[in-house]
This record gives C-alpha cells, structure tokens and sequence, in this order.
C-alpha cells in the first residue's frame, strides 16, 4: 500500500511544505484519526468478545435478536427500492427539464438531512398516531401504523430519502443529455433511451447513492425508536435491540449484537470505495468525458 | 408553479408528478403537521414550554456543543484533507476510505462504543479519570460524539477542491517572494474557504439534531447534559404532543436561522474573494 512516488504538490517546489512540517501534519493527523475513529471501532469488538465467542454466539442467535435482524432486513428491503424508484424519478425531473421551482425542488428534496431524526419521528405520531390527524379513523379501521412495523418504514424513508437522488443529479447533470437526444432523435422511445443509455451511463453512481441508502436504513435510531413503541421481539430494529441490551447492562449481548452493525459499516465502506474505483477507472476510460474535460 | 420550457424528452408528466406526489406525501405533508399542530397551543402557550427553564438550557447545551464540534471539525478536517490530497505516505488510502466511518456506523453503535471507551473504567476514560477528567456523562462526552459523526463532513467538501487547485497560483506567489505560510494563508485559504463553511454548516446541521451518537454518553443530567432531542423524546413519552410539538418547531426555526446566516456568510466570502461557492 506505501507509495514511494510523490504528489504534483510534493514534486513542486511552490506547493511543498518543508518535510518536518509535512510529517508533523500527518502526524497529527493520524493520531486524530486513530483516536477518533479506530479506537471506537476496534472497543465495539473488543467488548463484544469480552466473554468469549460462545457468549457472542448465544447473543446473536437469541430469539428476539433475530426477530429484530429481521425487521431490519423488511425496512430495508421496503424503504431502499422505494427511494431509488424516487431518485431516479427526481433526477430525470431535474436534470433533463427545465422548469420553474427546480431550485425549490432540490431544496426540498435534501430537507430530511437538515431534520432531527427525533422530528422525523415525530411528524408520523403527529399523523398517524392515537391523537394524529388520522388516529381515529386508522383505530377505527384497525390499521395499525405508529408503534407498528409500517411507522418504522415510514421513518425509515424519510430520514433515506434524498441518498439516491444527492447522488444523482450532480452526475446526471455532469453527464449532459446529448446521448439521449442523439436516442431519441434515432427513434428510442422514453423507456427505451432510459434503459439502454442513460441507465449504464449513471449505473455506478446508482450503486453509490443506494448503498449510502441501505447502510443508513439498517442502522437508522433515533426516528425510529420513537414510532417503534420497543416491543421486544416484534418492532424492535437491530439498534434498537442493541438499545434495550444495554440499558439492562448486558453489555457484553449489546456489543456483540452492535458488532453486525459495525460489520455491515465495514463492508458499505469497502464496497463504496470500490465503487469509487470503478468509477474513476471509466471516466479515465471514457472517450466522451474526457473530451469534456479537456474543453 | 412548475411550467415545462423545454420538453425534448418524454417523460416530464411522469417523472415531475411523482416526485412531487413522493415528496409531498413522505416529507412536506407530515412537516406540515407539525407546523399546524404546535399552533393548538396559541401563541403565549407555545412561548411558556419554549422559555422553560430546561428548554433554554438544553439550547444552549445542543446549538453551543454543535458549534464547537463544528469549529473543532472545520480545524481537523481542513489538516486531514490536505495530508490526504498533498501527501503521500504509508496507510493513505486505507485513511481515506476510513473517513467515512461516522456516516456507515450506526448511531447507537457510536453512542455505546464511546460510552465504553470514556467510562471511568474505560481504555481511555481510566486516564483521564486520574488526571480528573470526567468526559462520560458530561458535556465534554457530548461533544466528543458530536465531534466523531462530523468529522467526514469537512474533510469531504474541501477534498475536491484541494484537488482541482492548480499548483500555478502557489508558483506565482512564490514567485512574488511570499513565504510558505502567507500564500497558504492569502491565497490557497481564501479559496477554500467557501468548502470549508459548507462542510462546518452540514456538520453543524447534523449535531444539532443527533440523537443516537449522543443518549448514551450524555448521561441526560437534568439541566447539565439533557440535549433538545431528548426533551422532545421526553415530552412525548408523558403524551405531552403539544409540548413535544413546540420544541420540535422551536428547533426547526433555529436551525433554520443559522443555516441562513451561514449562507449568508458564504455568499459574502464567495463575492469577496471572486470565486462562486
């Protein structure tokens, strides 16, 4: 992984720093890292394994610790697709029209990002729950949705939404429309240019913005903990089951359930920065791109 | 209000109509609720659960933790984002993918591993406890965690500016005889200035409303440590909805307030030193 070659900074006399300075910066830097973001990960391990393997094992495969990887996986299964439809939809909207309210649009769409999950909570108690706008028709129907599984996917999309289209529309509008004029004006119909040009054209970003997505949908705490209502056993998340462990001092069965979780981070982070790879790799390979980029 | 210029593509009615159905139903709908609900309680009962005295302190504690973490970020992402994009050395890329850490890491995942981590008896937490200081279940816990899940906000936005930033203005300043340190200061910073404000605003926007990161290791001590979240959480847990409602909307308006004067300042620093933002 050590690269012996330097950087267009380092080989430029202007843009370099005297070596001292250059290794106290990483120095620092390092140090700040390690103690920020290492440390945490590695206790999450160290204190899931503290009682030994069989104790993580037991942990992990006890009934309601299932029941709410389960749960996990519905929300997620339901909440991912759902925003992804939504943000290609957004960025086909924004990117290959012009309208009036497209500024106010692309704000509201990053609004989830700027609301307390707490509030994203909130909002469906205030829709859907016993003394919502819509509680007494829903008890008199008996439709069960705050403290119920659809109220945590409700919460789930909201604090997901904009992921898929962040990612999107910056690389949509990078990528311009002549290909897909140069499609229509061969004859595609809409379906069609979607499907054979502009889907491979953004399918890495797609991936990109989805994975984000799914890694916050599965680990998502606050909104959720408060349209759950913390049955054990039937709406309880995956942190949210790592929540109650801990608050009754079963630290070792709480960390070792948190360690799937810091698992499933490790894994989005690998397969992000691969993804990254790959994208870098085709826009260097990439004839048209790099043709712009020269312009 | 949305009006079709230019219609070359099929697909306007299809794609604009359901976004806007999605986003109305899923976000704008259920936000309106709140607005409209916070007004059952008229104006001077909105003003007594917002001016309690937990309330304001709990401000105080969410917006001025928020803030810190957000300068400390702003400093660390700045160091962290040159040494990635300047420097060459040992473990580089393994740091960069790492840095996004806090956002894939589950918020109760943190929340518990810093608890462990800074807890009397904890790796770290053991020796600061024999230097007397106390960071579990204190403010300082608070901003720690706040600290950790915006650190890749800054380091992310000023990253790509780094890169594009061709080396011939450094060469002409140098040229002019500035020192090192002045055209770092007059002439690379002014132009990442802009990045930098961007990544403090989203990593201040993100602590103000944290939740998870933040229960564990705040201890929730009455008027010490109790984050606004919390007391919305709270109120909602007594079936108080309007007090909760209050809060939330409080919280909102703020929020809202300081993302505009941050914009604000980012308009003005963008114009000043000519570049867009």
């Amino acid at each position: 992984m050590a690269t012996n070659t330097l950087s267009r900074f380092e080989k430029n006399a202007a843009s370099r720093e005297p070596g001292w300075f250059k290794w106290a910066l990483i120095g620092i830097s390092l140090v700040f890292f390690a103690f920020f973001l290492l440390l945490p990960l590695f206790s999450v391990f160290a204190e899931a394994l503290r009682k030994g393997w069989e104790a993580y094992w037991q942990a992990i495969v006890e009934p309601d610790a299932l029941a709410s990887i389960k749960l996990t996986l519905i929300a997620a299964a339901i909440s991912v697709p759902l925003n992804l439809i939504f943000g290609v939809a957004a960025a086909w909207a924004i990117t290959k029209f012009d309208f009036r309210g497209k500024h106010i649009l692309l704000t509201l769409i990053d609004l989830p990002f700027s609301v307390s999950p707490v509030i994203a909570g909130l909002i469906y108690v205030l829709v859907f729950g016993a003394q919502g706008w819509f509680g007494p028709w829903l008890d008199a129907h008996d439709i069960k949705i705050v403290f119920a599984v659809p109220g945590i996917v409700l919460a789930t999309i909201f604090v997901t939404f904009p992921f898929v289209a962040r990612e999107l529309i910056p690389l949509m509008e990078a990528q311009g429309c002549e290909e897909e004029e140069a499609a229509t004006v061969l004859g595609a119909s809409g379906w069609q240019t979607f499907w054979k040009v502009t889907l491979p054209n953004i399918k890495w970003g797609l991936l990109y913005g989805v994975i984000l997505c799914n890694a916050r949908a599965m680990g998502e705490f606050g909104a959720v903990s408060v349209v759950s209502g913390h049955i054990r056993g039937f709406t309880n998340t995956i942190p949210l089951h790592v929540e109650i462990l801990y608050n009754e001092y079963n630290f070792a069965a709480a960390f070792a359930v948190a360690s799937i979780l810091a698992l499933l981070a490790l894994l989005t982070l690998a397969v992000k920065t691969w993804v990254e790879w790959r994208m870098h790799a085709e826009i260097h390979a990439s004839p048209i791109i790099e043709l712009q980029q020269q312009r | 209000m949305f009006a079709a210029s230019r219609r070359v593509f099929p697909g306007f009615n299809l794609s604009v109509g359901y976004t806007l159905v999605y986003l109305s139903l899923i976000v704008l709908i259920p936000l309106a609720a709140v607005i409209i609900k916070s007004g059952n309680l008229g104006l001077a009962g909105f003003w007594e659960v917002v001016s309690a005295p937990n309330v304001v302190a709990s401000y105080k504690l969410s917006f001025g933790a928020a803030l810190l973490a957000g300068l400390i970020n702003a400093l660390f992402g700045l160091t962290l984002a040159w040494v990635l994009v300047r420097y060459t050395f040992p473990g580089k890329r393994l740091v960069d993918a790492l840095v996004d850490l806090p956002f894939a890491l589950p918020t109760a995942v943190t929340g518990i591993a810093l608890t462990a981590l800074y807890s009397q008896n904890g790796w770290v937490g053991q020796y600061l406890e024999s230097l007397g200081i106390k960071v579990a279940f204190t403010p300082l816990g608070i901003l720690i965690a706040l600290v950790f899940i915006g650190l890749p906000f800054v380091v992310r936005t000023v990253q790509p500016v780094l890169e594009d930033l061709e080396t011939e203005l450094e060469e002409a300043a140098a040229s002019l005889g500035a020192s090192r340190w002045q055209t770092f200061r007059h002439v690379v910073l002014p132009i990442l200035f802009p990045a930098i404000l961007t990544g403090f605003a989203l990593a201040f926007a993100r602590a103000v409303g944290e939740y998870g990161s933040v229960i564990f290791i705040a201890g929730n001590i009455p008027m010490v440590s109790e984050i606004t979240p919390l007391l919305i959480i709270t109120k909602l847990e007594q079936y108080d909805y309007e007090g909760a409602t209050a809060i939330a909307v409080s919280m909102l308006v703020i929020s809202l307030l300081l993302l505009l004067a941050i914009n604000g300042l980012q308009a003005w620093t963008a114009k000043r030193t000519g570049r867009r933002a």
